[in-house]
């Protein structure tokens, strides 16, 4: 028997306040679940801000198209990490793909995963590297060239007519894309949401919830990342480019916040059984979490920065300095926005009588640094995707640009 | 000779297939529980009857030896709650195993409006949200009217733990797998009660039949007023409560 989990349970036990259904002194969903839909939505909203180049011909954001879709796919490919380890039988988990129960909402997860990452991603990454990965193996020294050349399937045709293929290809998995990156998160939050048993969860906002927060953060991380990087590389921050992208951030953090707040009236005003447990949670549980963090600093001073920035006219430095640190404060709302839905869904009972305490580990599988280790993964893959497939403009982009 | 493209071809179709024809082997591996009894025939429930239940804590202790269910108090298949209603109306609820069984007797506290216990179990509900959510179908309905959980097919996901309304599923901290009460399917099987029937000495737990109309749970519900839990969640239990209390959740 595991000592160390019925000690921490006894503990738990001490903290409850009220009457809890004694199964619940366990919480179930940890950090890591915590963990897994803030990596998804980052997928997703990256992905989302890449397509507004293809689809939406926004020319100004081209400067972090690859850089979007290279961060994407890193942190998709760490996506499936927390869940996994999450379980209790991990080997066990390939009965999602080989006997799914189809009724599961979590079934699907394993093929909404692969469409996305199959179909969507590599088949959009690939056509978009072709053209550089067929000079870069003709270009590079031994094995990077042997790489490239894999990579791109061997294919050597980089006529016009063949890139203009690739546009084209590219402009339709976009289109099947944007569904899709919808697919990936709203899915994400109908596990949630689809939830009956659990009031703090069930909502049929909950999906579309998901799917505003994900954009933000999304967006948010690769202006950070684009911010991080482009000195590195010894350019310069193209400021037509982060104007136009931090406006894009500021729309979808009013419509991510009318949404919350149109959730959080509807519950307030129909004021069904479980509004008393709720509002101890929110004014007792999940105060620092909820008030402090997501809303004030996650939303509400982010959009004050990018209100006084748009008003007011700042010098180039001064502005970058407030979209860095609101890019930041977002990012930290977020997280605390997936770690409300999913701790503070299961800090109360669902006999509406009594709270729990969310105690995290440290050093376990589901602790702390785990968690840390899930995060800063995707930025160590990305790294690596960058020195193998530079995302700095091409000169054809440059000339679309400045055409 | 075999071409690429054929190849991929094959490759598609037989992932597929091979966890289909896994499927049929898994199926066709399926005994029957007991030679010569047949689930068709049966649909069980049990009636709790309120007035009766005297707060032992038997019931609890005969479930955790028969099914191996840990002795800790925040694992468990049953249990027993306490409802304490003041005169000003506030509700204490408390968990009778939580404190080992031992609880003074409260109804003759002067602010005491009225107290009762609660047995609770898993519902068999006839719409169970945790079989819906389940993504490898680990646990299921059987045809006569028990869900259960293959600890042999569960990958510990705890989704079922969540989407459970009564609290009465956790994870076994040993196989690491979900539990819940069974009705001790294998002992109804054989025709014999649930330990936690077996052992109440005031017979508040009724077990029986719904499909015989002889059976005593039958008997019961025609004779009490009943009440299901939470059934505004359309989850339709068929564990029943005679003479429960509103404030019971």
């Amino acid at each position: 028997m595991n000592r160390e989990l019925i000690e921490r349970l006894a503990e738990h036990l001490n903290e409850v306040t009220g009457f809890i259904y004694p199964n619940e002194v366990e919480i179930h969903w940890s950090i890591l679940v915590v963990v897994y839909p803030y990596i998804t939505g980052l997928v997703a909203g990256a992905f989302i801000l890449a397509s507004l180049v293809q689809v939406f011909n926004v020319k100004e954001v081209q400067p972090t198209y690859r850089l979007a879709l290279l961060t994407a796919l890193a942190f998709l490919i760490i996506a499936p990490l927390p869940l996994l380890l999450h379980l209790g039988h991990p080997f066990r988990s390939y009965e999602i793909f080989l006997t799914p129960q189809l009724k599961s909402a979590m079934a699907m997860f394993g093929f909404v995963y692969l469409w996305y990452l199959m179909a969507v991603l590599l088949l959009e990454l690939w056509f978009e590297y072709r053209k550089d990965l067929v000079v870069w193996s003709n270009e590079a020294i031994f094995p990077m060239n042997w790489i490239y050349r894999t990579l791109s399937f061997f294919s050597t045709d980089i006529s016009e007519r063949a890139v203009a293929f690739d546009h084209k290809a590219i402009k339709i998995i976009t289109l099947i894309g944007i569904p899709s990156a919808f697919l990936l998160h709203g899915y994400v939050g109908f596990i949630f949401g689809s939830v009956k048993a659990n009031p703090w969860w069930s909502s049929v906002l909950m999906p579309l919830v998901f799917l505003m927060s994900a954009i933000v953060s999304g967006i948010a991380l690769v202006v950070f990342l684009y911010m991080v990087i482009t000195p590195l590389r010894g350019e310069g921050v193209d400021m037509r480019c982060l104007d136009r992208i931090t406006s894009f951030l500021f729309y979808a953090v009013i419509v991510d916040f009318t949404l919350e707040g149109l959730d959080f009236i509807h519950r307030l005003y129909q004021s069904e059984e479980s509004i008393k447990i709720l509002s101890r949670l929110v004014t007792d549980k999940l105060f620092i979490s909820l008030w402090v963090i997501q809303i004030f600093l996650g939303m509400l001073v982010p959009l004050g920065i990018m209100i006084a920035v748009k008003s007011l006219r700042f010098n180039a430095e001064l502005r970058r300095l407030f979209y860095f640190a609101s890019v930041i404060l977002i990012q930290l709302g977020i997280f605390a926005t997936r770690w409300n839905v999913v701790i503070g869904g299961q800090l109360f009972s669902k006999s509406f009588r009594g709270l729990t305490t969310y105690k995290m580990e440290v050093v376990g599988i589901e602790g702390l640094i785990a968690a840390l280790g899930l995060l800063i993964a995707p930025f160590i893959i990305l790294a690596v995707f960058l020195k193998i497939f530079p995302a700095s403009e091409t000169a054809e982009a440059k000339e679309a640009v400045s055409s | 000779m075999i071409d690429r493209r054929k190849f991929l071809k094959k490759a598609i179709w037989f992932i597929p297939a091979a966890g289909l024809f896994r499927h049929f082997v898994k199926e066709g591996h399926a005994k029957p529980a007991t030679e010569g009894y047949d689930p068709a025939n049966h649909l069980y429930g049990m009636g709790i009857d309120i007035d009766k239940c005297i707060g032992c804590g038997r019931c609890v202790e005969a479930c955790k030896t028969e099914n191996n269910v840990p002795k800790e108090p925040f694992f468990t298949r049953t249990w027993v709650e306490r409802y304490t209603i003041k005169k000003d109306n506030s509700v204490e609820v408390e968990n009778i195993e939580s404190r080992n069984g031992k609880v003074g007797d409260r109804s003759t506290e002067s602010d005491v409006l009225r107290s009762f216990f609660v047995p609770k179990l898993c519902n068999q509900c006839e719409h169970p949200p945790c079989v819906q959510v389940c993504p490898v179908g680990a646990t299921f309905s059987t045809e006569d009217g028990v869900v259960l959980v293959d600890s042999k097919r569960c990958i510990g996901c705890r989704y079922c733990i969540q989407a459970c309304p009564y609290g009465a599923r956790y994870l076994h901290p040993e196989t690491r797998t979900a539990d819940k009460c069974t009705f001790c399917y294998h002992r109804i099987v054989k025709g014999l009660l649930p330990a936690c029937v077996e052992v109440c000495p005031t017979q508040a737990r009724i077990f029986g039949d719904l499909k015989s109309m002889a059976s005593r749970l039958v008997r019961f519900k025609r004779t009490k007023r009943i009440h299901v839990l939470k059934a505004h969640l359309n989850t339709e239990p068929k564990v029943y409560y005679g003479n429960l209390d509103g404030e019971v959740r």
